[in-house]
């Protein structure tokens, strides 16, 4: 009993002792100039405080800057102290003391908006350009390239002879490049001016737009020529970027167009439910993602194979309760497709919701690779452009060198010949249909990452599908493949200059002329194949 | 004995309810109010809840007595997404349900679609949506804001506090970007922005491949001066671009990107992450600190029996639109269109950030405008606030309506009330009603 209350006197006591601490720790000037400032609620004021903070030697001033820099620094609502409230640990800021049982509604958050956000990132890049983590000195240089002065030339000379990763020496390059450019001494500038030709980055360009422009005529020259060797560069790899946009968009339009190519160029059912079939492929992820929200990052690789079985199974179901009664009467397929996507977009409005759900990247497939400073291409579009040559590959390989792809062949070349050989049509119609609207479904995957998943998923893309199928040639899939990369590419190259309207029309007046010369697309069947 | 009382008692009850109905079908003292929004098709996701908001207020003021002594009472209707529809129903809600005031629209088509009936049958609309201005009817009040009242203060505001140099206009390609983009193009160029300074891009609607227009975004803004995105981007297709704004590395810091179409309602199920930052215009956001705002949005919450539902600006714009037609009509002592209009007109309403909406002769309203950047949670962190701007209902910036003006009291267009007088020409015209 009597050892009890003397550790609570105890613990009374260390309580007492840290408060006192704590008390004495706030009336370090700077805390309270900062926390007085930050207390007007004006971002000049925050601005302010920030600099006196960044000014402070006390090792608790940049985790503060950080956590302003982050919204998560706080201000008390009574007394004015600052502290930082992250997710499950509260400091004070002054003092770096865990803060136990506050009230969350008792502080402030500190605002800050982007012309801060940037501020303090300079501020801190000032800091940290020493750091031991090589990122951190990166990201610290970068940050400084827009705003270095020559005054700090001795600094990052000195920076770049002590450093050894090649990335950040880069940096450090530059940033004595620009230092110079910016200094008073006109054979530094030259020199700099040299050095510089070539080079990318933005604010290197930008820096000799305005001296090509200078009072000094042999500056002027000097920035003009390396602007104009930068230009051609950047021209040439604009082109290139354009390119890549194009035959990702074109990866696009293979991937959905491509199931469409087995079940429209192959059975030559005319299937209107076909971009439906893609919306439940992007449904499948979205659901395997709500299984497994931990794993975000490997739910594509398990959403694929459940897409294909998913839209395969419905694609079966649907020809073998519908279509199989209906062949060879096209119009009456076209009208009885065109209400089975409209039931399936109905059931997912029902069942699921009519609003967009939410469909998250796996960070693998975030961000951008980055070539060079104005050439970066974008992750989740090379994966995909990867991907639909992969489904392209497989599914080639599937119709040339396997049983059923045989059989598949013969059936639509002459299906009174392969059934008289023993082949089973009814079950190859029904596995072939099955296969189409499978790799739908797996389009629908690649699709649910770039776009909007709802439900008219689907019919944003089945124009695109059978324009593709029809431009490439009916019943061959290098002819999709050819058609729907070439489409994209003359999409976005038309894309400049035209407009994102204009383009997509010009493009389906191309088509149209194409069509009326070359009935048969790209590649047209030949021979008995080509049935008429 | 034990079934006979139950039988009795239930007897009882309905009998009761019988009379409670009865007295329900014989009580012509309410007041009808029509509630016109779409709750199915393309555009239920956002009017479903202002149709929600209208039951909750109309809920409220009964609650409080309703209005000269009668019950309000809700005539809710379907117009489905569909323009003419709009048409329809109110020509029923009028001559059938003979409601007192009808609040709804959304899309500005449907506006101009319900326009004519709402003038023919002098009947009142409250319009409670941000549109592209270039109106004024006798008949509508417009509590959403006008151009001046969202998109200019925020171009303003990038101006001035971003120090912004060079400006894209990016816009779905139908009436309200075109206009507003046709005016914010006309006041950055009174502002001195040279012509090569402004890009301006459209894009149909839902369109999901951003890669070439943030690909020249990014080019456009490398170029030594401060650039803005000013998006007037509509619905689902802001989802796309702003990931591709991600992955393509342009973050708020670089190229920040105004909006007016995004709001809570909009943010809340999607993927946040990459749009932290980024900022949005609008008269109202639910994270303002204020009594009256958090009063409003624990009602909502128990009106709709879900905390996970969040407010935004149109709901504010009913809220303000129903207070002031009730106090005009307690003013008035009649709920006939005429008297309740003119009763409108200079009449105030604290608004829910602590300001106050002051009824304008134009039919537009007093608004402060606020400019909040997107958080993880899909809230908005306030970080520029204006005093009240009385909305413009012609603008000043577009040569054909800069003479004109709108006045319902008549003071400054000779006496005679008018929605589109011309200050040149000192005529009125073009609408029905002079």
């Amino acid at each position: 009993m009597l050892a009890k209350s003397r550790a609570r006197i105890g613990v009374a006591l260390i309580l007492l002792f840290f408060s006192i601490a704590a008390v004495w720790a706030e009336t370090d000037p700077t805390w309270n100039q900062a926390s007085s400032l930050f207390k007007q609620a004006s971002f000049d004021k925050t601005r302010e405080a920030a600099d006196l903070l960044a000014a402070s030697s006390d090792p608790q001033a940049p985790l503060a800057l950080k956590a302003l820099l982050e919204g998560q620094l706080y201000q008390h609502k009574q007394n004015d102290s600052l502290a930082v409230l992250a997710d499950g640990n509260s400091l004070d800021a002054s003092t770096g003391q865990a803060l136990s049982a506050l009230n969350k509604d008792d502080y402030r958050k500190i605002p800050i908006n982007n012309t801060l956000r940037k501020y303090l990132r300079s501020k801190l890049g000032g800091l940290s350009l020493s750091s031991s983590d090589p990122k951190v000195r990166l990201a610290s240089t970068i940050g400084l390239l827009e705003t270095v002065t020559p005054e700090q030339l001795p600094q990052l000379q000195d920076l770049l002879s002590k450093e050894t990763d090649s990335q950040v020496k880069d940096a450090l390059y530059l940033a004595i490049q620009l230092a110079s450019l910016n200094s008073s001494d006109k054979a530094s500038k030259l020199s700099a001016l040299n050095a510089l030709e070539g080079n990318l980055n933005p604010i290197v360009r930008n820096k000799l737009t305005i001296l090509s422009s200078d009072a000094d005529s042999e500056i002027a020259k000097a920035a003009q020529t390396t602007l104009r060797s930068i230009e051609n560069k950047v021209a040439l790899n604009g082109q290139l970027e354009t390119l890549f946009f194009g035959l990702s968009l074109g990866s696009v339009l293979v991937l959905a167009a491509i199931g469409l190519a087995i079940t429209f160029g192959v059975m030559g059912v005319i299937n209107m439910a076909h971009g439906e079939l893609i919306m439940l492929g992007a449904y499948t992820t979205y659901f395997i993602q709500k299984l497994m929200p931990n794993y975000l990052d490997y739910s594509l690789f398990l959403a694929i194979p459940a897409a294909f079985v998913v839209s395969g199974l419905m694609g079966i179901l649907i020809e073998r309760s519908v279509i199989r009664h209906l062949y060879g009467r096209p119009l009456e397929t076209l009208l009885a497709t065109f209400g089975i996507s409209l039931i399936l977009q109905q059931l997912v409005r029902t069942v699921v919701s009519p609003q967009n759900v939410p469909v998250s990247n796996p960070s693998w497939m975030s961000g951008s690779l980055e070539i060079n400073s104005v050439l970066s291409l974008t992750y989740n579009r090379l994966y995909i452009l990867a991907f639909s040559l992969l489904v392209f590959a497989i599914l080639y390989f599937v119709l040339r060198n396997t049983n059923l792809g045989l059989q598949v062949r013969a059936v639509s070349q002459n299906r009174a010949m392969a059934r008289a050989m023993g082949v089973r049509s009814a079950r190859v119609d029904a596995l072939t249909f099955g296969l189409g609207s499978g790799i739908a479904g797996v389009a629908g995957v690649a699709l649910s990452q770039l776009t909007n998943v709802g439900p008219n998923l689907g019919q944003s893309y089945i124009i695109d599908s059978f324009m593709v199928v029809v431009f490439g040639g009916v019943g061959n899939l290098w002819g999709t493949l050819v058609a729907g990369l070439s489409l994209g590419v003359i999409n976005k190259f038309l894309e400049p200059w035209a407009g994102a309207v204009l383009a997509k029309i010009l493009v389906l007046v191309f088509i149209i002329l194409f069509i009326q010369k070359r009935p048969r697309g790209l590649f047209p069947q030949k021979g008995r194949a080509a049935g008429d | 004995m034990l079934l006979n009382k139950r039988l009795k008692q239930s007897l009882l009850t309905l009998g009761l309810s019988f009379t409670m109905i009865g007295s329900a079908y014989a009580a012509d003292d309410t007041i009808k109010v029509g509630v016109l929004h779409s709750l199915s098709g393309t555009m239920a996701i956002s009017e479903t809840t202002l149709k929600d908001t209208m039951l909750m207020l109309i809920d409220e003021q009964n609650k409080k007595g309703g209005v000269l002594g009668k019950k309000l009472e809700a005539v809710v209707v379907d117009p489905a997404s569909n323009w003419p529809l709009f048409a329809e129903k109110a020509r029923d809600l009028i001559e059938k349900d003979k409601v007192a005031v009808t609040f709804g629209c959304w899309t500005s088509v449907s506006r101009k679609s319900v326009l004519p009936v709402f003038e023919e049958k002098n009947s009142l609309l409250f319009y409670p949506v941000q549109y592209e201005g270039e109106e004024s009817s006798k008949n509508v009040f417009y509590t959403g804001a006008a151009p001046n009242q969202q998109a200019i203060p925020a171009v303003d505001y990038l101006m001035k506090d971003l120090e912004v140099k060079r400006w894209v206009l990016a816009g779905t390609d139908y009436v309200y970007p075109r206009t507003t983009n046709k005016i914010l193009e006309a006041y950055l160029k009174a502002k001195g922005v040279d012509e090569k300074d402004i890009m301006i891009n459209y894009t149909p609607f839902g369109h999901s491949d951003w890669q070439s227009i943030v690909a020249d975004i990014k080019k456009f803004g490398s170029e030594g001066k401060k650039t803005a995105v000013v998006s007037t981007i509509n619905g689902d297709a802001n989802v796309p671009f702003y990931k591709e704004l991600g992955n393509q590395g342009i973050t708020a810091e670089t190229i920040p990107v105004v909006a007016f179409s995004v709001g809570e309602e909009e943010l809340s199920g999607i993927d946040t992450k990459p749009l932290v930052g980024h900022l949005a215009a609008w008269n109202y956001f639910m994270s303002v600190d204020t009594t009256a705002n958090k009063e409003f949005i624990t009602k909502w919450h128990e009106f709709i029996k879900s905390d996970k539902r969040v407010t935004n600006d149109p709901m504010e714009a009913h809220y303000l639109g129903f207070n002031l037609w009730v106090k005009a009509v307690e003013k008035a002592g009649t709920t006939e269109t005429d008297k309740v209009e003119q009763a409108m007109i200079g009449l105030e309403f604290p608004n829910l950030t602590g300001g106050t909406a002051k009824v304008l002769p134009n039919h537009h309203l007093t608004k402060p405008v606020l400019i909040g950047e997107i958080q993880e949670n899909g809230q908005f962190e306030v970080v520029s606030k204006t005093p009240e701007i009385a909305g413009d209902a012609w603008s000043d910036f577009l040569p054909d309506s800069k003479p004109l003006v709108a006045d319902w009291t008549g003071k400054e267009t000779d006496g005679k009330p008018c929605g589109n007088y011309n200050t040149e020409t000192k005529k009125c015209s073009g609408q029905k009603y002079e």
